[in-house]
């Protein structure tokens, strides 16, 4: 999924000063599971809101929907009968669905509420983790399902690195070595010797480095 | 000039403070009226927004009485009130409410004394704080 979590209050607040009213958008998928902005947090933070707004001598008044995904133009629709009279909206999705939203309606001022960190995963209750890359290009068959692209501080290919100490990264004594973890995890698969093809240097024009992505499925796509 | 008194809301666990309640009046103790008890399934089910939401509709304090630590009746729920609580609490400091007005308590089924000197104590506190500054003028006390 992708993780996200919530600014500062103070910093949504500053955001929408200058509003009478407001629109919070949630989103029910992916910043849901992570606690940051699914329909329990967006009443939330616009109750905070109102609060703080009604303690400043300067009352916010707020309608809240949440849509079942930001990211898929269809449940944005019924925002169109939600949207008239707001001076701005504050989406509490994933920085792809505050784009979405802005998209749909260019005369609206649209703000986020969170900060998009990674693609990870729970690691327990309330603590998430990053556990891909988005390079484009999966390596993770001949890592031992571990990615070092994404794991490994330095996104080394053929590690580890000097830095590596007692399975941890140089970088902080609670980061794990991603290529202590291939290594031990190849051993235990008893396929060490895999891990002697050295790899080439990576082609990152699948990742980031070559622009903005798109990805096409020509089959499903609907002619007009 | 009158003298102010507050509303507060009390969400009470059923196993504990619920029963404390019971117990005090069973004990013909006497405590302010100023206490608005919501029973709850377990102090654990109390939600952030739930909180705010009394805050908003007028309350001037808010407490969540739960079990004693290690003897939540589903083991864990009085914990994580307590941390809802605390972290409630902080949202409060934020966006500039007192956040004394909010508390969380631990105590048994047994100590009806307890529950009314819980709401002895919350009832003076708010009564110095003062009424919640989200009470708009003139609204009845």
């Amino acid at each position: 999924m992708i993780v996200a979590q919530q600014k500062p209050l103070e910093e949504i607040a500053r955001l929408i000063n200058d509003c009478q009213k407001v629109l919070l958008v949630g989103c029910a998928g992916c910043v849901t599971v992570c606690l940051a902005g699914g329909e329990k947090e967006t009443e939330f933070l616009a109750s905070a809101l109102r609060i703080k707004r009604q303690l400043e001598g300067n009352p916010l008044e707020t309608v809240t929907f949440t849509c079942t995904r930001q990211c898929d133009p269809e449940y944005l629709l019924p925002l169109d009968n939600l949207i008239g009279d707001v001076d701005a909206v504050v989406s509490l999705a994933c920085g792809v669905g505050v784009q979405y939203i802005a998209e749909r309606y260019p005369h609206k001022w649209v703000v986020p509420a969170l900060d998009t960190k990674f693609a990870g995963g729970s690691l327990e209750q309330g603590v998430w983790a990053e556990r891909c890359g988005l390079c484009g290009n999966c390596i993770l068959h001949l890592t031992g399902g571990i990615c070092p692209v994404i794991r490994c501080s330095k996104s080394i290919l053929n590690g580890p690195c000097g830095g590596s100490q007692d399975g941890k990264c140089e970088i902080a004594r609670d980061v794990d070595c991603a290529w202590q973890l291939i290594y031990d995890r190849m051993k235990a698969l008893g396929k060490l010797e895999r891990l002697m093809e050295i790899m080439p240097p990576k082609d990152w024009s699948t990742a980031r480095d070559g622009g903005p992505r798109r990805a096409v499925r020509e089959d499903v796509i609907i002619d007009a | 000039m009158e003298e102010f008194e507050p509303k507060i809301v009390a969400f009470c666990c059923h196993y504990c403070a619920y029963s404390a309640a019971d117990l005090a009046g069973s004990m013909r103790l006497q405590y302010p009226p100023n206490i608005r008890i919501v029973e709850m399934p377990c102090s654990g089910t109390i939600d952030h927004r739930v909180i705010l939401d009394a805050f908003e509709k007028g309350a001037d304090g808010v407490y969540v009485a739960g079990c004693m630590e290690g003897d939540c009746h589903f083991l864990k729920g009085n914990y994580r009130a307590k941390k809802r609580v605390n972290y409630v609490k902080k949202v409060l400091a934020e966006i500039g409410l007192e956040s004394e007005r909010l508390e969380f308590f631990n105590l048994s089924a047994a100590m009806g004394p307890r529950f009314a000197e819980i709401a002895n104590e919350m009832t003076e506190r708010i009564k110095k704080l003062g009424p919640s500054p989200l009470r708009r003028k003139g609204e009845e006390k």
